[in-house]
C-alpha cells in the first residue's frame, strides 16, 4: 500500500530548517570551556530529529552527516571534549552544510559535495572514539586523536541503537521453490514479488533449470524457482505474511543477510539466467503460459530496473546520481497547493511547536565575541528562510480562544433570534443588550483572527546572531549583538517583507557603522562595538530600532557627496534631517570603498521603498563618533487601521490615526503667505504648509474660510502638513479595501473602506498627498522639490 | 475566462440604450444589473468615472458611458441602470466594473457572421471600442469591445506603485 509522503516530506523540511535554526542559535549561545548540558542537549535533539527524519526519506547523506555531528555532540555532552571555539565553528559549519543539503533536496537542486565531504571528514576527525564508530571508514586515512581514557564510559547503547537503525540495509535472502502445481491454486508468484518489492528493494533471480523441453511442457505447471534478495530493514514477520498463502505449496528458505550485502552477491546459488531467457523459452507453447510468462517478464524487468537504480545510489559512486534521483522524486511530488490544510493538522503542529518551545531555551542572548569562522554561508541561511513562506504555525491557545469566541457569537445570535421572534417595544432594552454583545463578540473575533497572522519578531531577529558572528569575523571587528523585545508580534506579511531591509541595515551598521577595534580604542571607546536590535509597540505601531555605537554619520561628507552627485547645490544648506534623508536617495553612498557587503548605494533607497510599501517609515538619528540609530515604524497589520473620519464638503475621507499629530482650530493671524503661492501656518516654532483638501480634490467645501474649518496636522515621509478640512467626525477601526483590484492606484489615496451605512469612503495617503501637493504648487524657481514641502525652520 | 463558445457562432448579447443608440455587450461578461446608488467620488479622475460603490464588500468603479462617449449628460434617477461587467485586463486579470446606461433593452442572439466591422470614420470618430455592428429586428446594434473600452489608458492598472 503506497503512502503519500508529500505532506510528511514538506513537514520534514519545515521542521528540519527549524531544527537547524535551533542548532544554530544554541551553538552561538555556547560558551567556550563550559559544558552547558541544557544547550548541548537541545542541539543534540535537533540534530537527532533531522537524522531521524532524513532516515525515513532515505536521504542517506543527510543521515550520515547528521549522525557524525550528533556523535560529536554526544561526546561533548559527556564532557569528553573541551568546548573550543573551533569546535563550535565546526558545528556551525555543519549546520550550514546540512542546510545546504536539505535545501538542495527540497528544491531538487545540487549542492557542494566537496564542502559536505570535507566538513564530514573534519567531524570524524574531531570524534574521540572514532575507532568504535562504524563510520570510521570515511575517516580511515586520517590519524585519530589520542584515545581518551574515559572512552569506556560512553553509554554505548545510544550509538549502537542508532547504528542499527541506519545500518547499511540488512535484508533477507529468500529461496522460493514453488511446487509444480502452485499455479493451479490460483497463486501467482508475480503478486508475491510485487508485495515484497513494497517492503524494500527487491532483487529477483529466476532459475529455469527445471524447465522441461518444449514438447513435455505443461503450461499449467510452474517450473521456475526464484532467488530473491530483499534489501531494507524488514521484519521477518512481514515476509512470512506474504508467503503465508503459499507456504504449503512451496519450499521456502528465508535467511537474513546478516553479513552485509557483498557476501550475498557472491552467494553460489545464482544461476546466470536472466529474466529475458526465462521468458523466451516457453513462448511457442500454449497461450496461457505465454501470458503467464510475459507477465512474469515485465514484472521482473521492472524490479530489475528498480534495483539497478538503487544500487547506483547505494554504491555512492556519483553523488550527482543520488541528488538527481531525489530530484526527480521531488519534482513529481512537489505540489504547489497553498498550505491551507485542515485545521486539525494545524492544531497538531502547533501543539508540537509549543512542546518544543518549552523544551528549548529561548532566543539567543548576547553572543560572545566571535573569532575565526571559515564558512561564511549567509547566503545559505538566507535561502532557507525564503523557502518557507506560505504556511503559518499558530499557537493552539489562539485557536482555542477563537473557537470559544465563535461559540459566544452563536449564543448571541440565538438570543437575538429569540428577541426577534415576538418583538414588541417592551423588549427594546433586551435588543440593545443583545446588539452590544454582538458588537463585543465581533470585535473580539476580529482581533483574534488578526492575531493568528501575528508572529513574534524573533523569527526575523534570530538570524542576526549568526550574521553578526560571520560578518564580524570577516571584517575583523569585535561586535556584541543585543536583541530585545523579540516577543513583539507583528503581521506575518510585514515580518517577511521586513526581513531583507533589516538584514541590509544590520550589515550596513556592521560594515560602516562600527569601527575597527584599533580605531575604537583610539576614540576612547571599548574595543567591542555594540549593535542593538530593539522592537516594541508604540500606539498602533511597531517600532524596530537598529542602534550601533559606531562612528555615526559624517554630515559634512554627506553634504560634499550630495553636491558631487548633484543632489544639492553649493549654496544650499539643508537641515540635518534633510541631509539624513539624502542617504535614502538611489545611487547615494558616502563610502569611498565598495565592499561586497554594502556600499554600492543601492541599498538604502530599496530599504526605504520596502518600508514605505508596507505603510511604514524610517528615520535616522546619528551623532558623530557616538553611533547612529535607525528607527523603523511599521503598522501592526496591513488589513485594519484606526481611522479618523474627516468631512470635506459632502465627502468623507479617512485619515490613519497614526499619521495625525494634532488637530486645531485655525487662528488667522498665524497664517502666512509663502512666496505668493502657498500658505503656511505657524505652529509653535514651526511653519507648516496648509493643504486645502477641497482644492486638491476639486470638491465644493462647506466653507473656504480657514477659520471655519479645522487644520489637521499630519506627518508622512518625515514631512508635516496641515490638512484643511470642514469637520472631524468619529474615529473607528476600518477594514482596508483595495482600490487597485478593480480600479487603479490613485495618488493621494491608499485605499477605500466601507462605512457602517454601506457607503464607500476613501482612505487618504498622507505621503502621497504631500507629493501631490508639492507637484501642484511647484513653482519654476524651486529646483529641488524635496525642499518645497519640508519644515521651514526659523 | 474565455468568451469563446461552441462552434455554432451564436452569441447572446445584452443590449442597452444610450441616448437613442442601442449598444450590446457579450452577456457572459455581465455579472448583474442593478439600480443606481450613490457613489463615492474619486478625486482627480476623468469626469466619466463617477466614482466607486460597495458591491457586497468589494470596491467597484462606476463608469458613465454617456460621458465616455461624449454624449449629452443626463441626471441620474430611479430609472438609471448600472450594468456590472467583468473585464479582462491585458494581463488576463479579471476586474469588475459598473457601467451606467439609460436603460437595459433586450437579449439577442447574434450569429457571429452577421457582425460587420464598423465603418471607418477616419480620425473624426474613434471606433476603437466598437467590435462591430449587427442588425437585429431591423435595428442597428453597436457591439462593444468591453475589454478595450474599460482598459483604455485612463483606467489601465498602474503597475508601479512606488513613486
Amino acid at each position: 500500500m503506497p503512502v503519500d509522503l508529500t505532506e510528511v516530506r514538506k513537514l520534514f523540511f519545515e521542521e528540519s530548517f527549524e531544527n537547524l535554526d535551533v542548532m544554530e542559535s544554541s551553538l552561538l549561545d555556547l560558551e567556550v570551556e563550559t559544558v552547558d548540558q541544557e544547550l548541548i542537549n537541545s542541539i543534540f535533539r535537533a540534530a537527532h530529529s533531522i537524522k531521524g527524519g532524513a532516515g525515513i526519506f532515505k536521504f542517506d547523506h543527510v543521515t550520515d552527516f547528521a549522525h557524525a555531528a550528533e556523535t560529536l555532540l554526544d561526546e561533548m555532552r559527556n564532557e569528553e571534549h573541551l568546548i573550543t571555539q573551533s569546535l563550535i565553528d565546526l558545528l556551525l559549519r555543519s549546520v550550514d552544510v546540512l542546510r545546504m543539503m536539505l535545501s538542495a533536496l527540497q528544491e531538487a537542486g545540487t549542492y557542494d559535495f566537496q564542502e559536505a565531504q570535507a566538513c564530514q571528514n573534519e567531524l570524524q576527525r574531531a570524534l574521540k572514539n572514532q575507532s568504535e564508530s562504524e563510520y570510521d571508514k570515511t575517516a580511515q586515512s586520517l590519524s585519530p586523536f589520542a584515545a581518551n581514557p574515559q572512552v569506556t564510559e560512553i553509554p554505548q547503547s545510544v550509538t549502537t541503537e542508532e547504528s542499527k537503525a541506519l545500518a547499511t540495509n540488512p535484508g533477507w535472502h529468500i529461496l522460493f521453490k514453488p511446487d509444480l502445481s502452485m499455479l493451479k491454486t490460483g497463486n501467482d508468484p508475480i503478486n508475491l514479488f510485487r508485495e515484497l518489492a513494497q517492503l524494500g528493494d527487491l532483487e529477483v533471480k529466476v532459475d529455469t533449470s527445471q524447465m522441461p523441453a518444449l514438447p513435455d511442457l505443461d503450461p499449467q505447471l510452474c517450473y521456475l524457482n526464484w532467488e530473491l534478495i530483499l534489501h531494507g530493514d524488514v521484519a521477518r514477520a512481514e515476509i512470512d505474511e506474504i508467503f503465508e498463502w503459499v507456504e504449503d505449496e512451496c519450499e521456502l528458505q528465508i535467511t537474513s543477510l546478516e553479513p552485509p550485502s557483498e557476501q550475498v552477491e557472491v552467494s553460489p546459488i545464482a544461476p546466470s539466467y536472466d529474466a529475458g531467457d526465462a521468458a523466451i523459452e516457453p513462448v511457442s507453447s500454449k497461450q496461457d503460459t505465454v501470458v503467464q510468462e510475459t507477465k512474469a517478464e515485465t514484472g521482473l524487468q521492472e524490479s530489475e530496473v528498480v534495483t539497478e537504480k538503487e544500487s547506483v545510489s547505494e554504491t555512492e559512486t556519483s553523488v550527482e546520481a543520488v541528488v538527481e534521483t531525489d530530484a526527480s522524486e521531488g519534482v513529481s511530488e512537489s505540489d504547489t497547493e497553498p498550505e491551507v490544510s485542515d485545521t486539525q493538522a494545524v492544531v497538531e503542529t502547533a501543539v508540537f511547536v509549543d512542546e518544543k518551545a518549552t523544551s528549548t531555551p529561548d532566543i539567543p542572548a548576547p553572543i560572545k565575541t566571535p573569532e575565526v569562522q571559515k564558512g561564511a554561508a549567509e547566503g545559505v541561511s538566507h535561502h532557507a528562510l525564503e523557502a518557507t513562506s506560505n504556511s503559518i504555525r499558530v499557537n493552539i491557545d489562539k485557536i482555542d480562544s477563537l473557537i470559544n469566541m465563535v461559540g459566544e457569537l452563536v449564543i448571541t445570535q440565538s438570543m437575538l433570534d429569540q428577541i426577534g421572534e415576538n418583538f414588541d417595544s417592551s423588549r427594546i432594552t433586551h435588543l440593545r443588550d443583545g446588539l452590544a454583545q454582538l458588537e463585543r463578540n465581533s470585535r473580539e473575533l476580529q482581533e483574534n483572527v488578526m492575531r493568528i497572522r501575528m508572529l513574534p519578531i524573533s523569527y526575523s531577529f534570530n538570524r542576526f546572531p549568526r550574521l553578526v558572528h560571520d560578518l564580524s569575523a570577516k571584517f575583523g571587528k569585535k561586535i556584541e549583538l543585543k536583541l530585545s523585545g523579540e516577543q513583539t508580534e507583528l503581521d506575518k506579511t510585514v515580518l517577511e517583507k521586513m526581513s531583507d531591509p533589516l538584514v541590509h541595515l544590520v550589515r550596513n551598521a556592521l560594515d560602516h557603522g562600527i569601527e575597527m577595534p584599533e580605531q575604537r580604542r583610539a576614540a576612547g571607546k571599548s574595543e567591542t562595538g555594540e549593535l542593538h536590535l530593539h522592537a516594541f509597540h508604540q500606539g498602533g505601531n511597531i517600532i524596530i530600532q537598529i542602534n550601533d555605537d559606531g562612528a555615526g554619520f559624517d554630515l559634512d561628507k554627506i553634504r560634499a557627496k550630495a553636491i558631487e552627485k548633484g543632489f544639492l547645490n553649493y549654496d544650499e544648506h539643508p537641515s540635518q534631517e534633510q541631509l539624513y534623508d539624502l542617504i535614502f536617495q538611489p545611487g547615494f553612498s558616502t563610502v569611498s570603498q565598495v565592499t561586497d557587503v554594502s556600499g554600492r548605494g543601492v541599498g538604502m533607497d530599496v530599504v526605504r521603498r520596502n518600508i514605505r510599501a508596507l505603510g511604514g517609515s524610517i528615520e535616522v538619528k546619528s551623532q558623530r563618533g557616538k553611533g547612529s540609530t535607525f528607527t523603523i515604524r511599521l503598522p501592526l497589520t496591513l488589513a485594519i487601521l484606526d481611522g479618523q473620519l474627516v468631512r470635506v464638503g459632502e465627502e468623507i475621507y479617512i485619515l490613519s490615526l497614526l499619521s495625525i499629530i494634532e488637530s486645531l482650530r485655525i487662528k488667522t493671524e498665524l497664517v502666512n503667505s509663502f512666496a505668493g503661492f502657498a500658505e503656511v501656518y505657524r505652529l509653535r516654532d514651526e511653519y507648516i504648509p496648509i493643504l486645502r483638501l477641497y482644492d486638491l480634490f476639486g470638491i465644493t467645501p462647506t466653507s473656504r474660510k480657514l477659520e471655519h474649518g479645522l487644520l489637521v496636522i499630519v506627518e508622512g515621509d518625515g514631512q508635516k502638513m496641515g490638512l484643511f478640512v470642514d469637520e472631524l467626525l468619529s474615529q473607528q477601526q476600518i477594514v482596508i479595501k483595495s482600490l487597485e483590484s478593480n480600479y487603479k492606484k490613485v495618488e493621494g489615496l491608499s485605499g477605500a473602506t466601507i462605512l457602517g451605512d454601506g457607503s464607500v469612503a476613501l482612505i487618504l495617503d498622507v505621503a502621497g498627498l504631500i507629493h501631490l501637493f508639492q507637484s501642484q504648487i511647484k513653482a519654476p524657481h524651486t529646483r529641488f522639490h524635496f525642499l518645497s514641502g519640508v519644515r521651514y525652520e526659523r | 475566462m474565455n468568451d469563446e463558445t461552441s462552434p455554432v457562432a451564436n452569441k447572446k448579447y445584452l443590449t442597452f440604450v444610450l441616448a437613442t443608440e442601442e449598444y450590446a455587450v457579450d452577456i457572459l461578461r455581465v455579472q448583474e444589473i442593478k439600480g443606481w446608488n450613490k457613489v463615492t467620488k474619486i478625486p482627480n479622475t476623468p469626469d466619466y468615472i463617477c466614482g466607486v460603490i460597495n458591491l457586497r464588500g468589494t470596491i467597484v468603479p462606476i463608469i458613465d458611458l454617456r460621458l465616455r462617449f461624449s454624449l449629452e449628460e443626463q441626471t441620474y434617477g430611479a430609472m438609471t441602470v448600472v450594468v456590472v461587467v467583468k473585464v479582462l485586463s491585458d494581463s488576463n486579470k479579471e476586474r469588475i466594473m459598473g457601467i451606467v446606461v439609460d436603460a437595459v433593452s433586450d437579449v439577442y442572439d447574434v450569429p457571429e457572421n452577421q457582425i460587420q466591422p464598423p465603418p471607418d470614420f477616419g480620425s473624426v470618430i474613434s471606433t476603437e471600442f466598437v467590435k462591430g455592428l449587427a442588425t437585429v429586428d431591423e435595428k442597428m446594434v453597436i457591439i462593444l469591445d468591453i475589454d478595450r473600452l474599460l482598459n483604455s489608458k485612463e483606467l489601465a492598472l498602474v503597475e508601479s506603485i512606488a513613486h
